[in-house]
């Protein structure tokens, strides 16, 4: 260790010149050679991505890290998970310490731009919302002026919060609270007469309540936040590995393919569409620089996008959120596939 | 006359003493002396039993109610409310006996805890020779105890036969060693380091092993010159480096395909809770002790340069917030590193830790040595001494005696500061570790119960490292006072 140690220093004064290079380069061979995939993701957020009691990761985001290192190793469980908090998420990613970033991040101009991130394309469109208690007896968040509310510091949903009063003319006390946890432990205190964050994060929290029936979460979104994997700028060909991967996921749900029949898919379907995702017709994997199956095993690893949504945070689970937005665009939600050809 | 004879109006017996009014002692006493002296403690004691009443009648209920078993949060207030009420609180401690390997392991390997255990509890074995240099009683009970201990939470753990009878081994050895040979027992306190990273982390023994061995070369090359003065010691530090950048690869794998001596690697990603925590601290207290001395040595120096270094850099890293240099660790050498450098971040969080602590020490320190009278380094001159010999032999042993109180809290202070380190993504056991197990559903509202099972856990070790600290100052004391 000691002596990794005293390498690394020495190099890194002598790579000191070049050190803005470090992140670029060839990012599918470095996962090939390396033979595992680094995944940044949450250090823990309900349904999303969270370690069991044997310390396995879990959930919707985590599976989409599974899907993408299935495509390109071969195995979804060659990854490697790296918590990553608020604050170190972007700057893990662009000095190369995760290959891609799923950890419920919103898509937003400048992280695009100034952060130098490629967003590739969106995995669960939320929103922002509020809860409150019934006994408070407001129906909609524009009832809410001069209201104290919760609010987690050093997040886009803050920035919201003071815009969405702004706009329609009403003023409220901020609680400013550190995570989630601690947000919950005021607002069930009845520090704050309200608790906002993203909806998701909102109907969680809900279900967790000894008394979910004794809290309603208001009507009004107040801001769009798409959430969506990330990969750095400078490597288009891995962040079209990772854009295509999310859409064989979408793509695999619209075709009915699932991780129960997608071996007989495979081999049976007439579908043009399909053929060419699974890889029985056409190489489009040779395109990415993957074989042909690669989108076949994304898929199996742990089923479509309907089907990872069901298991991690759909209705049949304890958090129960609805498809709405992110239901497919032929059942009038957002998830729309670009075609495979 | 005779001594029997009685005169009527001298008593020729004692009267027994008869007991103080109850008023004037006991209890009574005490209360009347300590809580109600005067109006103003009067109204103090009140205030102050209120408080406590206050504290209690809204506590106990919860914690009484306390329910241990239980698989989730949900169940746990079903439990409660079946037992005491619907409208009943209680304490859920089921979400630490469900959870309680992460909190204290992280992700380590469910059927490798023996090797951290190993570790922990060797270094008592490690420190006892150290600790209690002049205590054999408080030694043998250390060191038994310590040594009955890893082997049985060991075994409970589920370590295998083969591990066991290892570890057997190797503790009775070293209690033996303890025993019949202190000065011996010396050298094995120092290989400690060695072995509990290789306990710790896996992979071959001969890695740290060759690590190890260049500081023995060092420490060879040095004593064969030393008449060379500061040559000796720069060549000592050639040699090695030379040794550890070139050699020390090449002969790790030359042994190791003789004998192997592997054990699964764990990596720095697995660490996480207590593990996490207490690696850390006894590495960057081990580590910042002997740094602190020298920069505290540096800076009372007549170099102007070193002493000029010293200053620069104690101010630089006490004007710096330790959470600013883990983010710089943990994310701004990324950037400086070539891609695929494999710097391990618990490493990188022990060396700015022990920069950190070190800086603190030396002030300690430096508080130490500027409080002995300059007689004491008259005298050590006076005695024909060299710097460093007056150094070790009259003037630390007096400073550091002085700074014990100091060097403990910055001890203290350091091993509760490992918790920062969830800024940069790692598991400590009182935030990151209680977030994620909050992150899952079933535990999802279990605020108060991690909070309250890490500050015990952590009160006991910091009140530990106190009162030995005041053993060690009263074990110490020289003066009359």
């Amino acid at each position: 260790m000691k002596k990794t140690a005293l390498f690394g220093s020495v190099t890194a004064l002598a790579l000191a010149a070049t050190g803005a290079m470090a992140a670029e380069g060839d990012t599918l061979k470095e996962v090939k050679a390396r033979g595992v995939l680094n995944c940044g993701v949450n250090t823990g957020l309900v349904g999303f991505a969270a370690p069991d009691a044997n310390g396995n990761w879990t959930g919707f985001d985590v599976a989409f890290c599974k899907a993408v290192a299935a495509a390109v190793l071969g195995d979804a469980t060659k990854v490697k998970y790296v918590p990553t908090t608020g604050q170190t998420r972007f700057t893990a990613l662009s000095s190369g310490e995760i290959d891609l970033l799923a950890r419920n991040s919103t898509w937003t101009f400048q992280r695009d731009t100034d952060l130098k991130l490629d967003f590739i394309g969106v995995n669960y469109y939320d929103g922002q919302g509020f809860m409150v208690r019934k006994d408070l007896g407001v129906s909609s968040a524009k009832e809410l002026d001069g209201a104290t509310i919760c609010i987690q510091t050093g997040t886009t949903t803050e920035l919201n919060l003071a815009d969405y009063f702004k706009a329609n003319n009403m003023t409220y006390q901020p609680v400013n609270i550190d995570s989630n946890a601690e947000g919950e432990q005021q607002y069930m205190a009845a520090a704050c007469d309200a608790y906002t964050t993203d909806a998701s994060g909102l109907a969680a929290t809900r279900a967790a309540f000894a008394d979910p029936e004794n809290h309603i979460i208001l009507p009004e979104i107040i801001s769009k936040e798409p959430l969506g994997p990330a990969v750095r700028h400078g490597d288009n060909n891995w962040g079209d590995i990772a854009r295509w991967t999310l859409y064989a996921l979408l793509a695999a749900e619209e075709y009915g393919v699932t991780s129960a029949n997608i071996d007989e898919l495979a081999k049976s379907s007439q579908n043009p569409e399909v053929q060419r995702l699974l890889g029985s017709s056409d190489d489009l994997g040779k395109m990415l620089g993957l074989d042909a199956e690669w989108a076949k095993r994304a898929i199996k690893a742990q089923g479509n996008y309907g089907e990872i949504f069901a298991a991690t945070i759909g209705e049949q689970t304890p958090i129960g959120l609805a498809r709405g937005l992110n239901a497919q665009w032929t059942q009038g939600g957002l998830m729309y596939a670009m075609p495979f050809r | 006359m005779s001594q029997t004879q009685s005169v009527a109006f001298v008593r020729d017996s004692m009267l027994p003493p008869e007991p103080p009014p109850t008023r004037a002692s006991g209890a009574i006493l005490w209360l009347r002396e300590n809580l109600f002296s005067g109006p103003l403690n009067i109204a103090l004691t009140l205030l102050g039993l209120g408080i406590l009443w206050l504290l209690f009648s809204t506590l106990w209920p919860w914690l009484s109610h306390s329910v241990w078993n239980a698989n989730s949060m949900a169940e746990c207030r079903q439990i409660i409310a079946a037992a005491h009420g619907p409208d009943a609180s209680g304490a859920c401690f089921a979400v630490i006996k469900h959870r309680w390997n992460q909190f204290v392991f992280g992700f380590y390997p469910v059927d490798l805890y023996w090797r951290p255990v190993l570790a922990f509890g060797s270094l008592f074995l490690a420190l006892a020779p150290v600790l209690f240099a002049d205590n054999p009683r408080a030694r043998r009970i250390v060191i038994g105890l310590a040594a009955v201990l890893t082997f049985l939470i060991s075994a409970v753990l589920g370590a295998n036969g083969v591990e066991l009878g290892a570890m057997a081994v190797l503790l009775l050895a070293w209690v033996a060693l303890i025993e019949a040979r202190r000065d011996w027992a010396l050298l094995a306190t120092l290989i400690y380091p060695f072995l509990a990273t290789w306990l710790l982390w896996g992979g071959t023994l001969w890695e740290p092993a060759m690590v190890l061995a260049g500081f023995v070369i060092g420490f060879f090359v040095w004593r064969a010159l030393s008449a060379y003065g500061m040559f000796a010691f720069a060549a000592a530090v050639l040699v090695a480096a030379f040794w550890w950048l070139a050699l020390s690869d090449i002969v790790a794998r030359g042994i190791a395909t003789v004998l192997p001596m592997r054990l699964t690697p764990v990596t720095s990603d697995q660490f996480g809770g207590f593990v996490l925590s207490i690696t850390i601290g006894v590495a960057g207290i081990a580590l910042s002790l002997p740094l602190g001395i020298i920069l505290a040595l540096a800076r009372r120096s007549d170099l102007p340069v070193i002493k000029m270094m010293a200053v620069l850099f104690i101010e630089f890293i006490r004007g710096v917030p330790l959470i600013t240099l883990l983010f710089v660790a943990s994310l701004l050498l990324n950037y400086f590193l070539p891609p695929g450098t494999n710097f391990d971040i618990i490493l990188r969080v022990i060396i700015m830790v022990t920069l950190f602590a070190s800086a603190y020490m030396a002030e300690v320190i430096r508080g130490g040595l500027a409080a002995l009278p300059k007689g004491q380094y008259e005298a050590a001159d006076a005695l024909g001494l060299d710097y460093w010999k007056a150094q070790r032999l009259v003037i630390l042993p007096q400073a550091l005696k002085i700074s014990i109180p100091g060097i403990v809290s910055t001890f203290i202070g350091m091993f509760k500061d490992t918790t920062l380190v969830v800024f940069v993504g790692l598991f400590d056991p009182l935030k990151a570790m209680s977030d994620t197990i909050r992150a899952s559903f079933e535990w999802k509202g279990a605020y108060w119960e991690p909070y309250i099972f890490v500050g015990s856990i952590f009160f006991i070790l910091c009140f530990g490292m106190s009162r030995y600290s005041m053993h060690l100052e009263r074990r110490l004391k020289r003066d009359h006072r």
